[in-house]
């Protein structure tokens, strides 16, 4: 009898718990440094507020797109908020499967009062996408390599020379960039690279200039690998994503250094997942306002080097939380950084996409 | 005597025939055994078999264009896309109807990447006029409406794609798997700048022969020492054999790239003993090489735990009684003792070989461009590409081509002849 009571007793005590704890929300991203950073600057403080609510990190980012689609076919959403990048953002956009937002609504408005649309700006590249940061795709050069005696590539097109900075090269598995660069090193302006570009001599050009560096690149998939390559003499010249550069150069002190020329920008931001249920909804449209607020994305800054998305947030941007350098520098976005940058065309990718990567492919495997 | 035979019919105590009474016993032992493995059988049909099969389904499945636009493609029979025409003033109002539902459910962009995949621009055309129906004027005419909203609409080939995929079952991912295209005037073979799943299929074969050769002659001295040896020394070595199991694939894989890489250990380890010059470090990774390697190296356990369990059971003895009889070592071993080891080769080469053809996160790291398999193009359209028809219709391929090799395999080495213990 006595050990009944208490079995009853310890069981309502577990539900009532579970009825004051267990509010878990599940935020897809990245993982590794950037997923810290979003731990830092959102979630810690957001928690901090919100007793009731715990935020899970899940890291499948990569594969977004394909489990949504997957979630949203089984009719079990399972996610509450996900990181993608914007070409991303726009496909599960026009799949259905992301929620459409009201910008100026759901968000905060810039502390002197601009509305979040107009804060934002051009970044809103899709109904369904709240931009995040800033990112851009360029390229880390050894500063040790004897055999080019002293010279240091500043321009893109010293990717493509392969006389005057000899050596392995990594880039992208993928024809986004790669093509873009080719032809502006061919000779094509850069307001013209899309028009060469969709058509079929446009295309043989791009791969005609690539294919006289194919014999020296190490293609990547996963954007930790450009780092490792450089890391280990493996390439001299690599793209990747600048926030994994910041971190080679300046946490992991090798020498490296970076070719801002023709950086690609482009964007990461927050999308939620349709089919929400309205109360799981209310909970993330909550925590969508609060670390999408003009001091939040200053604040990630403090621990990775991309550019905070809204306009009222750059001059906030202050010291990395451990370095204690000044990291507006290290933006893309830095002035001295973004002479010459390129900007990345998502309509057109959306359209080429596919025919590109099947000639992409076929052309690597050549 | 016909007539005693039918009346002294056999029959248990209560007057049943025994043959009836023989057959529902037996009938209802094996309903009792079904009973026993049903929840094995519903698990497995339920996880595996209707997963896959409803997966390998969509590699014909195009239902998406005559549910999205239903009187758009009903309208769109009379017309002939070979007379050169536009469609009809009719296809165009059954267009505008089509498209106001379907955006109001918000599945035309849908419809638009489905039908990028067969014909580029299609995507944007159809995010882009979804923006403009709202705006178009109810009463028409719509085709002047829909070419100023976009002037694909006005193009024969837009609508001639349209009409080319309406029927809800389509052979496009297959033609597409094959290096095809399904195109308004007939089947034909894509331009050769983009051919590449035919030739990624014969590269992922011969890639997974040469595995398999090559784990077969590294496993079966391995096995053989193993079985040879006490039990005591034996174990020791087997725990050697099993211990990557317990390590994570892709730390194992991350290892092969620090050894093999230009700059990695093994080139260094050669420079410095100078058996190569600086300037001619080898190519050992990020390409057929380091995928060869890596994935000899993950596979061969499963070469030689059934070499293994086979040669245990092959006594000493014959091996013995032939030397007495004047074998020498040699023809003693390849006339006894081999031929009695083939069930477990049979066994480790099946299994290395399915393994391998289906693997991709290993050629994935290391296999540069040279030694990607077809898998690796199959993750792609699953997770990237979002073309699941596609990757449908190339997993049905493999799946039929290692079916096919299954079958050539047991006409020649007999499927009888396999044993895993």
């Amino acid at each position: 009898m006595k050990l009944k009571t208490m079995v009853l007793a310890s069981t309502a005590l577990a539900m009532a718990a579970g009825t004051a704890f267990a509010q878990d929300m599940t935020i897809v991203s990245w993982g590794g440094a950037y997923s810290a950073s979003q731990n830092n600057a959102y979630h810690k403080p957001y928690m901090e507020k919100n007793p009731g609510i715990n935020i899970i990190n899940d890291e499948s980012s990569a594969e977004a797109v394909a489990k949504l689609r997957a979630m949203n076919e089984a009719g079990n959403i399972t996610w509450d908020l996900v990181d993608v990048v914007a070409s991303d953002a726009i496909r599960l956009c026009d799949e259905g499967l992301a929620l459409e937002i009201d910008h100026d609504k759901a968000l905060a408005a810039a502390p002197d009062g601009t509305p979040a649309s107009e804060d934002f700006g051009d970044l809103i590249v899709s109904g369904c996408f709240i931009p995040q940061i800033v990112y851009s795709t360029t390229f880390g050069y050894r500063t040790d390599v004897d055999e080019w005696g002293g010279k240091t590539p500043d321009d893109i097109c010293d990717v493509f020379d392969l006389e005057t900075f000899p050596g392995k090269r990594s880039l992208e598995k993928r024809p986004i960039n790669n093509m873009e660069w080719a032809l502006l090193c061919d000779g094509v302006a850069k307001a013209d690279v899309y028009d060469v570009l969709e058509t079929e001599e446009g295309q043989a050009q791009a791969f005609a200039k690539l294919d006289s560096i194919k014999d020296s690149v190490v293609w990547w998939s996963a954007g930790a690998e450009t780092p490792q390559l450089l890391a280990d003499k493996e390439v001299v010249i690599g793209s990747t994503y600048n926030g994994r550069l910041f971190a080679l150069i300046e946490e992991q002190k090798q020498p490296v250094a970076m070719l801002w020329d023709a950086q690609v920008f482009d964007l990461d931001g927050w999308i939620v997942p349709a089919g929400l249920s309205e109360e799981r909804q209310q909970r993330v449209m909550d925590y969508l306002n609060f670390a999408t607020d003009t001091q939040r994305l200053a604040d990630q800054a403090k621990y990775i080097s991309y550019g905070p998305a809204r306009q009222s947030s750059a001059p906030l941007v202050g010291k990395h939380a451990e370095l204690g350098i000044d990291m507006a520098p290290h933006m893309p976005t830095d002035p001295a950084n973004a002479k010459n940058t390129f900007l990345y065309n998502y309509e057109w990718w959306a359209d080429y996409r596919d025919d590109l990567d099947a000639k992409f492919q076929a052309w690597l495997a050549q | 005597m016909s007539d005693t035979t039918s009346e002294q019919v056999l029959t248990t105590q209560d007057g049943k025939p025994l043959k009836q009474a023989l057959a529902s016993a037996l009938r209802r032992e094996k309903m009792r055994a079904l009973l026993l493995i049903a929840p094995l059988l519903i698990f497995i049909l339920l996880t595996f078999v209707a997963p896959i099969v409803d997966m390998l389904f969509r590699s014909v499945e195009n239902s998406i264009v005559a549910d999205t636009l239903p009187n758009t493609v009903v309208a769109m029979q009379e017309w002939d896309a070979a007379s050169g025409n536009l469609p009809d003033e009719a296809v165009f109002a059954a267009l505008y109807d089509d498209l106001g539902v379907a955006v109001k459910e918000k599945t035309h962009t849908r419809l638009g990447s489905r039908l990028n995949y067969e014909k580029t621009g299609m995507s944007s055309l159809f995010r882009k006029t979804g923006r403009r129906v709202k705006r178009m004027d109810e009463g028409g005419p719509f085709k002047e409406q829909f070419i100023k909203a976009d002037k694909k609409w006005g193009q024969v080939e837009t609508w001639a794609t349209l009409k080319t995929f309406s029927p809800r079952y389509t052979s496009a991912y297959f033609l597409s798997a094959a290096d095809a295209q399904l195109t308004p005037e007939g089947v034909k073979m894509k331009p050769e700048e983009q051919q590449v799943y035919l030739f990624l299929f014969g590269r992922t074969l011969f890639l997974s022969i040469t595995i398999t050769v090559c784990c077969l002659l590294l496993g079966y001295p391995i096995a053989f020492l193993l079985a040879a040896l006490p039990l005591r020394t034996s174990n020791l070595l087997m725990i050697l054999v099993l211990l990557p199991f317990w390590t994570s694939l892709l730390v194992r894989t991350s290892a092969w790239k620090v050894l093999l890489q230009q700059q990695g250990v093994i080139n260094d380890f050669l420079v410095w003993t100078g058996i190569v010059s600086e300037a001619g470090r080898l190519v050992m990774i990020n390409n057929q090489t380091g995928t060869i390697i890596a994935m000899t190296h993950i596979l061969l356990p499963f070469m030689i735990l059934p070499l293994y369990s086979v040669m245990k059971t092959i006594s000493p003895t014959y091996v013995r009684a032939a030397k007495s009889l004047g074998a020498n070592d040699c023809s003693a071993f390849w006339r006894v003792y081999f031929p009695q080891s083939v069930p477990g080769i049979g066994a480790g080469a099946v299994l290395v070989f399915i393994l391998a053809i289906g693997y991709y996160i290993t050629p994935e790291l290391v296999g540069g461009t040279s030694g990607i398999f077809i898998s690796n193009r199959i993750a792609y359209h699953i997770s990237s590409s979002l073309n699941w028809g596609l990757a449908a219709a190339l997993g049905t391929l493999l799946l039929v081509a290692v079916m096919v090799l299954f079958m050539v395999y047991d006409r020649i080495v007999g499927i009888d002849n396999v044993k895993l213990g």
